[in-house]
């Protein structure tokens, strides 16, 4: 019987697993897919909101104000990217600076420092800004982050510390007994005795596996991106909203941390869960709508599209509370500023739902992440101790990001390691640059196959039965491995 | 820290042909970089035959072509890295490269020559709606699966875009047995080679759909099905036009990018119509002692020419070497009507050896139409030609005598009347 069970492996269920594994306890994490953070973590616009702009009293706000002042801790404990760039929300009218005054003040009651800017001085911060525009509210503290690689470092700490993770298992069944809960995926029946609902897009549907009730309703709303290359870095250097709505955020501009540009998220409901397909008119939305916050678009420079479905909820809070059901955690509905909310999250259910049931002790000797080699970030000295303690780290794998086979061949063999091309490509980059893995993809469908001990064409993309290669060539005798 | 005369990034076919360039006009301190285990570059992966035939004045497969390359670099003695990749070079020509048995080292060079070719264009660049599932790949990356790795990467093949190596791809995949369905073309006419429309689309009865395209890629977790559109003069997809087809791979054959990424720190002169750097008549670029050729510089149709272009920058590169190049004045090179790009975009009148080979592209196929070089108003020749496609790269020689007096040269290209 293990002590908790977590359903699935987003930037929620990683940061909970990683919170629990300070602590001696059993905890088993189960992810339908064929990676962590796989969904929403990994199509969102990465950013960090500061937390003023979420209503008064939601827990929304809470959240977000708690959870974005954890970042640069939870970043430096886990050895992952943070940097605080800033953002610029703008307006182009009268009722928009109004808005931009609202928030203003809104962040004053706050605690979070933001600045109104008249026009002149935000050309000194931006030069690509839309004409229209009159007014500014400027905040330091907004941060960005790569959301994927906070729930796989997290995920991969937690596994260090005795934590358990099976990918590839869908829940089909909770069964709610005297001492616990009875969890079946379609391979096995797994036991605990508290279960976390951090389902994202079927959080609802997990939660009426056990309650049989429809106490909430997961309503997906698709948000689709364009990438633009490093070559266009410069475009903006801070985070770029337009004026929030009621609908929304809006189709934002935000720099990542490795250099390219977002662009997006249009916002359209669905019914499908399954489908994050992009679309023609979203992607032609994005277009529409930045072009009234930024001008000179470099749009020749967009090397990709990707969306991803937000688990939205018609309350448009987040849901974080014991289900009717005692022990049946449910975390849902945590649609945007989730991400920025996250550790915040994670700790709150810890503290209300974990340590108040279950006496835990504290691990003594908690195994604190080692960060990987990134070879493109290294000195020059740096890169020269490497390579000689590793030849491999000098066999440059990805031209356009300059990763190493030792780089890939490490985050295969890491905890929580990759079993995909996608999954590589998540986490050490490889693919991610101007040519989108048209150079290294072979060469990383070897090494996973090498790594993984199996035949390049059974080496998957994406999810489990993706591969991208079909069959050998005729006449071709291949050594499997 | 090792000083060299001349760093070349790159040891395929323009890489190659630049290196024996050089030597042959004396200068013998040559490092070339390749970052591949062998010496050939794409031509390894393109077991077709048809290269050579202007060159070597015969018929050759791609790893023929490199290995009579291969010889000719091995009589000279020019130091090769193998698995070796640049990844920085700085304005005053400091190349650091990096391997297995070396680490990071770092090389002062006199000269550099950017010989590392181009990329191809992928999904993401043209945004096509739908899942992203795997089995969408660019034509060259599953040759190379092909060929070099000895995979298919599918059974049911469709292709979007009519380059040549989509084309030959087409060919090549049916003859591994897999069904190619199609080729689509976005534009009224075919983007590749003549000779490889008929030799790998019509002689195996493949379809060629134009003015269609992608407009939908249907599968999860594999590639089910795509869906095609016809699209009007504005290239836009045509509402109700759809129709589907179900595939297990979509090829990719929408064009090469130069790769220059290399020089993204560098403070180069750019043309944004060959979206590579702008060269002079020596193909070096605005920063002296840097050069391109091959197709990091332009994408070319053909080896042959991509061997005749490095040829001469490899010339050039040594004449540098041994007597550098007179300060003066540049002659700007344009593609004016009709004309999509020139190269060189730039001519140095003092410096000009001999006669200067102009390459350039049509935007759309011309019949029967007048190729125009004027300077100013002023008329320096005229050529008729019957057919111009942009599939075809033009080449032009024209004789340094004309040139001296010219002014700014504008290439067009009109329908004649």
């Amino acid at each position: 019987m293990e002590d908790i069970i977590i359903i699935g492996g987003g930037i929620i269920g990683s940061l909970i697993a990683y919170n629990c594994s300070k602590y001696h306890c059993n905890v088993l994490l189960l992810e339908k897919e064929n990676d962590i953070a796989n969904k929403a973590t990994m199509a969102n616009s990465a950013i960090i909101h500061a937390g003023y702009d979420p209503d008064d009293y939601s827990l929304k706000a809470e959240m977000n104000i708690r959870g974005a002042r954890k970042y640069p801790s939870l970043c430096r404990e886990l050895k992952v990217d943070f940097k605080q760039i800033g953002s610029l929300v703008l307006a182009v009218n009268e009722n928009e600076v109004h808005t931009l005054e609202r928030l203003h003040n809104q962040a004053k009651k706050r605690g979070i420092k933001t600045q109104l800017i008249g026009r002149d001085e935000l050309l000194t911060l931006e030069e690509n800004i839309s004409d229209n525009v009159i007014k500014a509210l400027y905040c330091k503290q907004t941060g960005i982050v790569t959301p994927w690689k906070i729930a796989i470092a997290a995920m991969e700490t937690a596994m260090s510390n005795q934590c358990k993770c099976e990918l590839n298992q869908e829940v089909r069944d909770i069964v709610a007994e005297e001492d616990g809960f009875t969890v079946k995926t379609q391979d096995h029946t797994y036991r605990a005795k508290i279960v976390i609902n951090c389902a994202g897009i079927y959080a609802d549907k997990i939660n009426e596996m056990v309650t049989h009730k429809k106490d909430f309703n997961i309503l997906p709303r698709k948000g689709e991106y364009f990438v633009l290359s490093k070559n266009a870095s410069n475009f903006v250097k801070h985070v770029i909203y337009p004026a929030p709505t009621k609908k929304g955020k809006g189709v934002l501009v935000v720099p990542t941390v490795h250099g390219n540009i977002l662009l997006g998220p249009s916002a359209s409901k669905q019914k499908d869960r399954e489908d994050n397909s992009t679309s023609e008119s979203g992607l032609a939305y994005v277009r529409e709508k930045v072009e009234k916050i930024v001008k000179n678009v470099p749009y020749q420079e967009i090397i990709h599209s990707f969306s991803g479905l937000r688990a939205s909820c018609a309350s448009n809070d987040f849901i974080i509370e014991e289900s009717s059901v005692k022990n049946f955690i449910n975390v849902a509905a945590i649609d945007s500023p989730g991400l920025a909310s996250a550790p915040a999250i994670a700790e709150k259910v810890v503290n209300d739902y974990v340590l108040t049931r279950l006496n835990l002790s504290k691990r003594m000797f908690f195994a604190h992440r080692v960060k990987n080699v990134v070879i493109n970030e290294c000195s020059t000295d740096e890169k020269e101790r490497y390579i000689e303690h590793n030849p491999k780290y000098g066999r440059i794998i990805c031209r356009c990001e300059q990763v190493s086979e030792g780089e890939i061949i490490d985050c295969i063999r890491r905890k929580c390691g990759a079993r995909s091309i996608v999954a590589v490509k998540k986490r050490v980059r490889p693919g991610m640059g101007k040519c989108q893995g048209g150079f290294c993809e072979p060469l990383v469908v070897k090494i996973l196959a090498k790594e993984l001990g199996i035949s390049p064409s059974e080496v998957d993309y994406n999810e489990k039965g993706s591969p991208v290669l079909v069959c050998e060539s005729k006449g071709v005798h291949h050594e499997k491995g | 820290m090792r000083k060299v005369d001349c760093v070349i990034v790159g040891g395929g076919s323009a890489g190659m042909s630049c290196a024996v360039a050089i030597a042959r006009f004396g200068i013998k301190d040559i490092l070339m970089i390749e970052r591949e285990k062998e010496l050939g570059g794409i031509l390894n992966q393109c077991i077709h035959h048809g290269f050579g035939l202007h060159i070597y004045k015969k018929e050759c497969t791609g790893p023929e072509f490199a290995q009579l390359l291969i010889e000719s670099v091995k009589k000279y003695h020019i130091d090769i890295k193998l698995d070796t990749t640049v990844i920085n070079i700085t304005e005053g020509k400091k190349v650091t490269y990096v391997n297995e048995d070396e680490g990071v080292v770092e090389v002062q060079a006199k000269a550099i020559v950017m010989a590392c070719g181009c990329m191809e264009r992928s999904r993401g660049m043209i945004s096509i709606p739908g899942d992203r599932c795997g089995n969408v790949l660019t034509a060259g990356t599953a040759q190379r699966y092909l060929n070099i790795d000895g995979y298919m990467c599918g059974k049911r093949v469709f292709i979007l875009g009519s380059g040549d190596i989509g084309l030959i791809m087409a060919r090549r995949m049916t003859l591994e047995g897999a069904k190619v369905l199609g080729v689509a073309e976005i534009m009224p006419y075919s983007n590749g080679l003549s000779r490889n429309i008929v030799q790998c689309l019509e002689d195996f009865n493949i379809p060629l759909y134009l003015n269609t395209t992608v407009t939908r890629i249907i599968g999860h977790p594999r590639l089910e099905r795509i869906e095609l559109s016809s699209v009007d003069e504005n290239l836009r997809p045509i509402k109700d036009s759809e129709w589907s087809v179900a595939v297990d791979c979509l090829l990719l054959s929408i064009g090469l990018l130069p790769d220059t990424s290399l020089l993204n720190k560098l403070n180069v002169e750019r043309d944004p119509q060959t979206r590579s750097v702008a060269v002079n008549e020596a193909f070096e670029m605005s920063l002296s002692g840097f050069f391109a050729c091959g197709n990091v510089l332009q994408v070319h149709d053909l080896v042959d020419d991509v061997y005749l272009e490095a040829e001469v920058c490899g010339r050039e590169v040594a004449r540098y070497l041994h007597d550098g190049f007179v300060d003066e004045e540049m002659v700007h090179v344009c593609a004016g009507e009709n004309v999509a790009h020139v190269v060189p975009q730039r001519l140095r009148k003092e410096n000009m050896q001999d006669d200067c080979r102009f390459s350039f592209r049509v935007k759309k196929p011309m019949r029967d139409c007048i190729l125009r070089i004027r300077s100013g108003e002023n008329i320096l020749r005229e050529v008729k030609k019957r057919v111009m496609l942009p599939a075809e790269m033009e080449k032009l020689d024209l004789e340094k005598s004309m040139l001296m007096g010219a002014k700014d040269l504008v290439f067009e290209v009109k329908e004649d009347v």
